[in-house]
């Protein structure tokens, strides 16, 4: 049994927990530990039920906890023996943790760790190494944050808008310490879009399977490597394959969210053989879609960078002056329009100052680099 | 997100108060001080926001390579440079008005007379290690 497939029985366990009178807060520290003791005696001594074994294994950390804490209070413990499990689907109880950990009364940074402890059941060390914070901050978070949502009733529906954006902020993350976040934050939406029919769900991990194919391409000797450059006999044929089938069936559903709306355009991409194949026409119109969907000045940008390669880079430049001049990355889109006008030496200024604002070492690199590239022309 | 709250012995700013240096200060002033450092760090920890804290040594020396197969250069320590880093906390928050309103909170650390030093800091944002820019 691999440890994936371990951390798949964590939400039902801590479902089963709950199910028997468990507290969430107290019943996801019991799985918790339960699952260290299975990763360190299953390679030696594997179960034949491992669910069974996990579930009577956190109910015992679960007593033992319940125990202490009343011998410590000085108060008769609670009890839980009559509590007989009732029957519940697993399908109910992992939905259910997912609305819980990424409850929008939870601040982003917090809901993302809750959901890779809970629901996707690593360990507070391996979230934080991929959160480069030490473990006890770590440890400190999700606990404030389950603080938090004690009070909430876990048979209420929860917002699926906040869960999305929890899983794509998982996604964005990348990677850190031993984990692969995106790989991860792929597991957790491919089994949600399992638990319900809402096509956003679909067009979520659409988007992400379709990013993830081109992962290999992005980067090159720690440089970026802008879309356009990409080696796309690289990209992962299989991930697109599957991503625009996943796709297909969010659209035929025929209620479109911005999440199958970005996948449409990563569909594109993804389609073109060679970069001067890309059929920005129909990018323009997805990004008209979008903007109609969420009027996110964002989109706005990019749409603008559609523009331009569909109609030319004036078209592009018109279309940049409708963004806000505060919007990351503007000055990266409107150096590569100038450069593509001819206006090298504005282009080169221009990379320059998007390079200054650069939100990651990647970035700033590639910027700078491409402000010294056109410099080379002048 | 990840800021550097960075703590200087000299230069940013004129400072706000005129505080002696802390070799003026009384020995329970200097302990209240620290106190309230430790607590500062305790606190953040707490709150799921503490990275790191450090401080540097005011002695430092400039070093540079001098060419294949020779020895690095060393320059200094100066006694006058213009600038000179303290410490620093790093802090994981969830905006950077959180980082300017902790970085206020460590700027009213108590000093001479147990009075706040409002010493200036300089808040810096980590560059993030990934990037869906393409």
């Amino acid at each position: 049994m691999n440890d994936e497939l371990l951390r798949e029985l964590v939400p039902s366990v801590i479902g089963v927990l709950v199910r028997r009178g468990a507290d969430f807060a107290s019943a996801e520290d019991a799985v918790q530990e339960a699952l260290i003791r299975a990763v360190e005696t299953w390679p030696d001594d594997p179960p034949r039920d491992p669910k069974g074994w996990l579930v009577a294994a956190a109910w015992r950390k679960f007593l033992d906890a319940v125990r202490s804490e009343s011998s410590r209070r000085g108060r008769e413990e609670a009890d839980f023996s009559a509590s007989a499990p009732v029957e519940v689907s697993d399908v109910d109880d992992t939905l259910r943790l997912y609305f819980l950990c990424a409850h929008p009364s939870l601040p982003a940074a917090s809901a993302v760790a809750l959901t890779l402890r809970a629901v996707g059941g690593l360990t507070t060390r391996q979230i934080a190494e991929a959160s480069l914070v030490p473990e006890a901050t770590m440890a400190q978070r999700i606990s404030r944050a389950k603080k938090r949502i004690a009070g909430v009733r876990l048979d209420q529906p929860g917002d699926l808008p906040t869960v999305l954006r929890v899983l794509y902020l998982v996604f964005n993350e990348g990677y850190g310490g031993d984990v692969d976040l995106a790989a991860e934050a792929i597991r957790l939406t491919r089994q949600l879009v399992a638990l319900t029919e809402e096509p956003e769900v679909a067009g979520l991990l659409a988007l992400m399977l379709l990013h993830h194919a081109r992962r290999s391409s992005r980067m090159e000797d720690g440089r970026l490597v802008p879309l356009r450059d990409q080696d796309r006999a690289r990209w992962d044929t299989a991930l697109i394959a599957e991503g625009v089938v996943v796709l297909q069936n969010a659209l035929a559903r025929d209620r479109l969210g911005e999440y199958q709306a970005q996948a449409a355009i990563a569909a594109l991409h993804a389609d073109a053989a060679h970069a001067a194949e890309t059929d920005w026409p129909q990018i323009v119109e997805w990004y008209d879609e979008l903007l109609a969907l969420t009027d996110s000045p964002v989109v706005r940008l990019n749409r603008a960078v559609a523009v331009g390669e569909a109609s030319g880079p004036a078209a592009g430049l018109a279309a940049v002056v409708e963004v806000p001049d505060d919007v990351p990355r503007r000055d990266a889109v409107l150096a590569y329009l100038h450069e593509r006008a001819g206006d090298l030496e504005r282009a080169a200024e221009l990379y320059v100052v998007a390079a200054r604002a650069a939100a990651s070492v990647a970035e700033r690199d590639h910027l700078t680099r491409e402000a010294a590239r056109v410099r080379q022309l002048l | 997100m990840k800021y550097l709250l960075l703590k200087h012995y000299r230069g940013g700013p004129t400072p706000a108060t005129d505080q002696p240096s802390m070799d003026h200060w009384t020995p329970e002033e200097i302990d209240a001080h620290m106190a309230f450092m430790r607590d500062f760090g305790a606190r953040l920890e707490a709150n799921g926001e503490f990275v790191d804290a450090q401080a540097l040594s005011i002695e430092g020396t400039f070093v540079r390579s001098d060419g294949e197969g020779r020895p690095p250069v060393t320059d200094g320590p100066f006694a006058e440079t213009k600038d000179l880093i303290a410490g620093w906390y790093v802090i994981d928050v969830e905006s950077w008005d959180r980082a300017v309103e902790l970085a206020g909170e460590l700027s009213a650390a108590p000093g001479a007379g147990g009075k706040p030093i409002h010493e200036w800091l300089e808040v810096r944002p980590f560059h993030t290690g990934t990037s869906l820019f393409e």
